[in-house]
């Protein structure tokens, strides 16, 4: 009987068509796709996208030039160079990140003792030719001006968790 | 068209102008043919993408629109990826037969182009009204194989002489079955016009297709077509997971697409002898007012129309067939069940008219 049964639904494409009826059922369900650039996918405060160097409320920039974001760069993606400016204070003459090294592990922002090197969540970022994606010091000061609010408010949001 | 004729004669004399008037008529016929044809092509591959992204949840080709209209977002998709592949180089291997690798796609194209030429879109719209159409067909749909086999050769490398061999296997077996799901119908309408074929369906309404008499030889024939234009679930000439793309790995740029043209062109080609031979046609479903009042080729598009689909959702359904499995159900399922077929339709066709009356076979045979 068994035999007869498996005969029959064989022949007659059973199993085949179960399959076609639930490609079909999922031909009318909705659409999970997110519409990337009109579409966004929620963010964590924790996001690892391009880097920043902040500054202090009065204009100074955080950076002491302790190289220790350098050190830990398991990429080897920073470079800094830094000299005693005229008031006294260490400061850094040269900070470069090559992007198209950088994996975004985030040990400098994690190494950073005072907040200087962050991630931001700007991904959406590219170079054209070679070498635009190195990023100098006077750039990554630009991105963090031009972002303080939303890096603050980040860093606020995960400060009971570091 | 008389005064065309006349006119032809007038200026070229009367040997010069009427053949002149036959070549310029059957130009014109060939290009009203083949230039909707590969505009059905390239809206096939819009509407594959759409159709199984869609029952992959997903939404396809969404972003290129003609001058911007926003309610035709992905309709500009095949144009330019047409224009994209003109613009490619097509590079020649060094180890390749130069002259086989170029003479391979149009090979393949040509027979996918060449069989439409008997094809009956209404009863009066077809280039040649010739009495061996359905053995034209078979001939031509048989030679495509011959560019696949080419490709793989010309192109020097194992993968893509794999999957030459691959094909080229799996279509002449399933030439086979394909061939005697035909017989049955020619037993049926006892002709070999394709127009004569679909007169044969007439007669009220979709119970006299002979898709209902025939019901199994159109499965046969289906599968069979889905095999011999190499589509999944049939795919393995191309397999692009395991031979990464088959006879065409060392094909780029318009020589690819030409390739891909005649593909598509076939799967048009099967969807519509399936629908002239099966589903009746350029007949309306019922012979009634509604029904009537629509053109023949519209009905003939809608045909093609749903087969094609059918083509897609086997696509985005099933996963592809091993190979040995192909030729099992090639050689060992599909050939008998298309013998016990033909000799149970000859029986019954040559019962006496007194039984035949007993079962309401009448509207068939």
């Amino acid at each position: 009987m068994d035999r007869i049964k498996k005969f029959f639904s064989t022949f007659l494409l059973f199993e085949l068509l179960k399959g076609m009826a639930v490609t079909g059922r999922y031909l009318f369900k909705p659409k999970i796709t997110v519409h990337f650039p009109e579409e966004k996918t929620p963010q964590s405060p924790r996001f690892r996208g391009l880097h920043a160097l902040r500054r202090y409320p009065n204009g100074e920039e955080r950076c002491i030039a302790c190289k220790l974001c350098e050190a830990v760069c398991p990429a080897m993606a920073i470079t800094i160079d830094s000299e005693q400016r005229a008031d006294g204070t260490r400061r850094t003459t040269r900070y470069d990140i090559d992007l198209s090294k950088c994996i975004f592990c985030g040990f400098c922002e994690e190494s950073c003792p005072v907040d200087s090197i962050v991630e931001t969540r700007i991904l959406e970022y590219h170079g054209e030719k070679r070498g635009d994606l190195i990023y100098t010091k006077e750039m990554l000061l630009a991105i963090g001006d031009r972002y303080e609010e939303q890096i603050a408010k980040d860093r606020e949001a995960d400060a009971r968790y570091r | 068209m008389e005064n065309i004729q006349q006119q032809f004669v007038e200026i070229f004399g009367a040997e010069w102008g009427s053949m002149l008037f036959s070549l310029a008529t059957n130009m014109t016929f060939i290009f009203a043919i083949v230039i909707p044809l590969l505009l059905g092509v390239a809206y096939l591959t819009f509407a594959e993408r759409k159709i199984i992204a869609y029952m992959q949840i997903r939404v396809g080709p969404n972003r290129v629109t003609f001058f911007g209209i926003p309610w035709l977002r992905g309709w500009g998709q095949p144009i330019a990826d047409a224009v994209k592949a003109i613009m490619k180089e097509i590079v020649i291997p060094t180890g390749a037969n130069k002259f086989l690798f170029i003479l391979a796609p149009v090979l393949t194209i040509m027979p996918a182009l060449a069989a439409w030429a008997v094809i009956p879109f209404s009863p009066e719209l077809v280039l040649a009204d010739i009495n061996a159409g359905l053995l034209y067909i078979l001939a031509m749909t048989s030679m495509g194989i011959y560019g696949i086999i080419i490709a793989g050769w010309a192109s020097n490398s194992k993968y893509a002489f794999l999957g030459a061999m691959r094909s080229a296997a799996q279509v002449v077996s399933y030439e086979l079955a394909m061939g005697f799901a035909l017989v049955c119908v020619l037993m049926m309408s006892q002709s070999l016009n394709l127009g004569d074929i679909v007169h044969g369906q007439q007669g009220g309404s979709f119970l006299n297709w002979y898709l209902i008499p025939l019901f199994p030889m159109f499965l046969v024939y289906l599968i069979s077509g889905v095999a011999e234009t190499n589509r999944a679930p049939f795919d393995v000439a191309e397999g692009e997971s395991e031979i990464v793309a088959g006879f065409h790995v060392d094909y780029s740029g318009m020589a690819f697409t030409v390739f891909f043209l005649a593909e598509y062109s076939n799967m048009i080609l099967v969807a519509t002898l399936t629908s002239i031979m099966f589903l009746g046609g350029w007949l309306p479903p019922v012979d009634m007012a509604p029904f009537t009042l629509v053109p023949g080729i519209v009905w003939l598009l809608l045909k093609i129309a749903f087969i094609l689909f059918f083509f897609l959702w086997f696509r985005a359904t099933f996963p592809r067939y091993r190979y040995d499995q192909i030729m099992r159900l090639g050689w060992k399922i599909f050939i008998p069940i298309t013998l016990i077929w033909i000799v149970l339709l000859g029986s019954i066709m040559q019962l006496p008219e007194s039984i035949r009356n007993i079962f309401p076979l009448n509207i068939w045979f």
